[in-house]
């Protein structure tokens, strides 16, 4: 056996407050993050993914705290986004029980970043936030700001350059499919996959349980995230977990 | 009367999380400390670790008398001693991670990159994986838990590893000898499996 296919939830964050975007426009507030975080442990999540949507403009302490409280009481490996600027960004969040951060618009602007976390705290909890807009068929460009800003810098590019700085993760999210439950962008997926050696997660888009197996078999990532057919209980993880069984994958039986 | 528990720290990443499940399980007398004198009259220590071999090694070297107080502790007095991810890679003689760095030396054997025999074997070794135990070990369990590197240890003699995994090629999970025992993978991070291995190491006796 090998390595199983995490199933990773994610839980956008704003103001210390968990909120549910679509397209990353009009939230709608569905509770306590550290609360939602106990509740996927017990359930058998093989990650958690914390998004805070509001930090590229707003503070970060209330993020650190949620992260320390949920540290306190979840014991799977958590991974943080949004807002993470600098190494001292980052050793905030590690140093309070994040195991992973995943740097987006500021890998963009100052990809050294990516080179300063991986050599401070390791490869490992360098996750490189690779969000993308296909611009014509098989070309995708690196967006930033949630979606907000194009680059114009090539996704694939991006992405190898990523890797080439010392990340050692991509969290591959198709800003066309975030949001509207149409499944992964699995041309996008499956060229950064077959691109990099390193783990790729695949996000944005997930309607159902067989877009995540698609995720894996067809856009080949190593593990699949998804945010709201978790969140309104939808499917439960042991669903997930059970579905990439099913199709003949590696996944975690629940405790 | 509780025992002490030295959790040591030298600045790890993942030095909360294993204080967190360490209180989860129902310790009452963990000690996160930078002290040699406490880790010398430790009743158990804790060597948590992630990231660079060699960061984690100049910052526990870096602790005036720390080394000497594990070597007392652990080596003379045989106080149990858990070592986790990098906390236990640290045990080997030593680590090739931007450059040669020299290890404790507890366990023969070298920590190196993990070259991935396909491409479809990804880098770092990521996510939950099988811990086999190899040796009948008390403390170790066949179940899943929750690994996170790059680097891995290539332990010289077969009786010291206790339990394997696999990715891409056999990888050592735990190791160790007498009182000492070392972990790749996260037992902080491990939901119910993890815990349930540090509540076995807060009652081993070896």
């Amino acid at each position: 056996m090998t390595v199983r296919i995490r199933v990773i939830p994610c839980l956008d964050v704003a103001d210390g407050r968990v909120v549910k975007g679509v397209n990353f426009v009009d939230l709608v507030d569905a509770g306590d993050p550290v609360e939602q975080a106990r509740a996927y442990d017990a359930a058998g999540a093989d990650e958690l993914c914390f998004l805070d949507i509001g930090a590229s403009h707003e503070k970060r302490d209330t993020i650190i705290d949620v992260v320390r409280r949920t540290a306190e009481v979840c014991f799977m490996p958590v991974t943080v986004g949004g807002g993470v600027r600098t190494a001292d960004d980052a050793r905030a969040l590690l140093m309070a029980g994040a195991d992973k951060v995943a740097v987006n618009s500021a890998a963009v602007s100052r990809p050294e970043v990516v080179s300063d976390i991986a050599g401070r705290f390791g490869s490992q909890c360098m996750v490189a936030s690779i969000d993308a807009r296909q611009v014509e068929e098989g070309c995708w460009e690196i967006f930033t700001h949630g979606g907000r800003t194009p680059t114009g810098i090539d996704a694939l590019e991006h992405a190898v350059r990523m890797a080439e700085l010392g990340a050692g993760e991509l969290l591959v999210t198709s800003m066309d499919r975030d949001g509207t439950r149409d499944g992964y962008d699995l041309a996008l997926t499956r060229a950064i996959a077959d691109t990099v050696s390193i783990p790729v997660v695949a996000s944005g888009g997930v309607g159902n349980l067989d877009h995540m197996v698609d995720g894996v078999i067809k856009g080949g990532a190593n593990a699949v995230l998804a945010a709201s057919i978790f969140h309104f209980g939808q499917h439960s993880i042991s669903d997930a977990h059970d579905a990439l069984r099913a199709a003949g994958l590696l996944a975690r039986h629940n405790n | 009367m509780a025992e002490t528990i030295a959790l040591i720290d030298f600045g790890a990443g993942n030095l909360h999380s294993v204080h967190n499940a360490l209180i989860a399980t129902g310790a009452t007398g963990v000690v996160v400390t930078a002290d040699p004198d406490v880790v010398a009259s430790a009743d158990r220590i804790v060597l948590p670790g992630v990231g660079a071999f060699g960061a984690c090694r100049d910052a526990l070297v870096g602790i005036n008398g720390m080394i000497a107080a594990l070597e007392q502790r652990v080596r003379q007095n045989a106080v149990p001693f858990l070592g986790i991810c990098v906390g236990m890679q640290l045990l080997a003689d030593k680590g090739i991670e931007f450059g040669e760095h020299q290890g404790l030396g507890w366990i023969d054997g070298t920590v190196h990159a993990i070259e991935a025999p396909s491409a479809d074997i990804k880098i770092p070794h990521m996510g939950w994986n099988d811990v086999s135990p190899t040796s009948g070990h008390d403390l170790l369990e066949a179940g899943e838990a929750y690994y996170l590197h790059g680097y891995h240890f290539d332990v010289t003699n077969t009786d010291d590893i206790f339990a394997t995994t696999h990715h891409g090629m056999p990888l050592v999970s735990a190791v160790g000898r007498d009182n000492i025992v070392g972990v790749q993978f996260h037992p902080e991070k491990s939901q119910a499996y993890g815990l349930a291995f540090l509540k076995r190491f807060l009652e081993w006796k070896p």
